[in-house]
């Protein structure tokens, strides 16, 4: 995949960042630099004013009520459905389910998608790279219904030996789930070439979409997946927020994942019929307010521009490959030919622990550890690595901070 | 042996030097997991981790006429610096004080401060550790 369309230049940072009062602080006596984004982003100061402003203004329960408040709240709520399956180009906004993030949506289609239609002896078919939101949920259907969980190897570089997928896929392959960008190594997997030999296997395409939906363009029919999960708070969004798009054929097949109100028709003690998609998987009261500002988020990222924002964070990528690389010991971990703006790396002799506690007092935040992916980790005979990750906020400034700061503390932790 | 107090206020003094100075405390604190002997493989074992420990910290304990040594490792420097203030302090002490120290210089010097709640949940958990260590001992002692 290559992020193809106009070239543009991001014209002013300063201004951009402007837009983000989080980051106009000082960390440990240092002007903070935030690389932890893949793990949550920052929020701009229009998403804060929805926030505002929904409550100030426009906050009662949704789809229930015949009051003016009741149905603002509603609309907004329902905008931001419209909203997001543009954003993804799903086909209709009945396919757009809110949850409380990526996490929800993969065990939801697990719970139902997965417990209504596999069998036994089944198989479901993931990478190694995945994040264990996207293994867990399938490891439990797998041993509830005594599936088969097989995994993709990876190569050197971190990218998935694809050459392996026909043998792999299996008359009984029943549910490909593949993360679109990995977390810890920055890695794009080809989705959109992978969906017709999945679907000819017979088997359905689930992509778990959190590090993608703030860099990549998200087309979910060119992709032709049949669910895409995400999560509002890797995209400038507000926390306990997700979405999954799920294709309408399988959402209407699927039974209901929760059970309570909104999600039915009509309840006799005897039984109850279930409302229409995408309410059917909406039981209670959502996250109102955030999914509201959602809205927002998407609106932020839609302004300044996918391609921008991509061109932006390959700078700031390529730029730390190489000059990271210039720093004795340092090992680069994810080096794929398509990456998005993530750096995972160690240093021989040097524990990544140190290191980040070490960034951390020069005002530098980054993740240590094994970043939720731990069968990755092992696959590579790694404990963890530190990783930065970039937002459109972040510079090339920055980049050489945090290469300066991390050469002198290689060199104080070697001697 | 100096009482398990004097060696904590000898701690506070040393970290007042330098005066609160992030960087300067951390650097201290690596110099300081430096200076700590490393364990043998031996006995950098499964059986000797302090579970709860962000890094991993190895602790085994020895007692013998009436008090309490210490030994741990850690494979990342900064809680070297750490373990090896708890080695310090507590290593060559009898079992009664160690279960009832009161450990304030952590508190003192800041640590807090620069070493986040889950950092200092490793902290926690290995001075449980060797809290127990003590427990054990002692019941041993008055069998
Ligand atoms: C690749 C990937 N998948 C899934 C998740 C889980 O997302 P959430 O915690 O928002 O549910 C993450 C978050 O770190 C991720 O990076």
């Amino acid at each position: 995949m290559s992020n193809s369309g106009h070239i543009s230049q991001i014209d002013n940072l300063t201004q951009i960042r402007a837009e983000f009062p989080i980051l106009h602080q000082q960390v440990n006596g240092k002007p903070l630099v935030y690389f932890d984004n893949a793990a949550s982003n920052q929020k701009p100061l229009s998403v804060l004013n929805a926030l505002d402003h929904y409550y100030r203004n426009d906050h009662a329960n949704i789809h229930r009520g015949i009051h003016t408040l009741a149905e603002r709240a509603t609309e907004a709520y329902e905008l931001s459905r419209k909203r997001t399956a543009e954003f993804i180009n799903a086909a209709e906004p009945e396919e757009i389910i809110f949850t409380s993030g990526t996490t929800e949506g993969l065990n939801l289609v697990a719970s139902t998608y997965g417990r209504k239609l596999l069998k036994p002896g089944d198989e479901v078919l993931i990478t190694n790279m995945e994040h264990h939101s996207n293994i867990v949920p399938w490891q439990m259907l797998c041993e509830e219904k005594d599936l088969k969980l097989k995994v993709l190897p990876l190569r050197d570089n971190g990218e998935v030996k694809w050459e392996l997928l026909d043998s792999m896929l299996t008359e009984r392959t029943r549910i490909v789930s593949i993360v679109h960008a990995s977390n810890s190594l920055g890695t794009i997997n080809p989705i959109s070439e992978l969906s017709d030999k999945v679907h000819q296997a017979g088997a359905i395409l689930v992509v778990d979409g959190a590090q993608a939906s703030a860099h990549l363009e998200i087309d979910v029919q060119a992709l032709n997946c049949d669910f895409y999960a995400l999560s509002s708070h890797k995209m400038y969004g507000p926390t306990g927020v997700g979405v999954l798009y799920g294709k309408r054929k399988w959402l209407e097949k699927m039974p209901p994942y929760k059970g309570g109100g909104e999600m039915i028709k009509e309840v006799t003690l005897e039984k109850t019929t279930y409302s229409d998609i995408p309410h059917k998987f909406e039981a209670g009261t959502p996250n109102i307010a955030d999914v509201v500002a959602f809205k927002t988020a998407i609106e932020f990222i839609d302004e300044i521009g996918k391609n921008t924002i991509i061109q932006h964070e390959n700078k700031l990528l390529n730029h730390a490959h190489a000059e990271l690389e210039a720093i004795d010991g340092l090992r680069l971990i994810g080096t794929a030919a398509e990456k998005v703006g993530v750096v995972s790396f160690v240093v021989d002799g040097v524990h990544h622990f140190d290191l980040g506690v070490m960034l951390d007092t020069k005002g530098i935040a980054v993740r240590t550890g094994h970043h939720c992916t731990q069968p990755l980790m092992e696959c590579y005979g790694l404990e963890g690595t530190v990783r930065a990750s970039f937002s459109v906020y972040n510079t090339i400034e920055e980049v050489d901070l945090l290469v300066e700061s991390l050469d002198a503390i290689v060199k104080k932790l070697r001697n | 042996m100096k009482s398990i107090n004097h060696i904590q206020d000898e701690i506070i003094d040393e970290f007042s030097i330098l005066e609160g100075d992030l960087d300067m405390c951390v650097e201290y604190l690596i110099e300081l997991g430096k200076k700590l002997s490393p364990l043998s493989d031996k006995h950098r074992v499964e059986d000797n981790i302090v579970k709860g420990c962000q890094s991993k910290v190895w602790l085994i304990a020895n007692f013998q006429q009436g008090t309490i040594t210490f030994q741990a490792d850690s494979n990342t420097m900064i809680t070297k610096g750490l373990v090896s203030m708890l080695v310090r302090i507590l290593s060559g002490q009898n079992p009664d004080d160690i279960l009832n120290s009161d450990l304030y210089f952590i508190h003192k010097i800041g640590m807090n401060r620069f070493i986040g709640t889950q950092r200092s949940n490793g902290l926690a958990a290995m001075i449980k550790q060797m809290k127990l260590y003590a427990l054990a001992f002692m019941a041993k002692e008055q069998k």
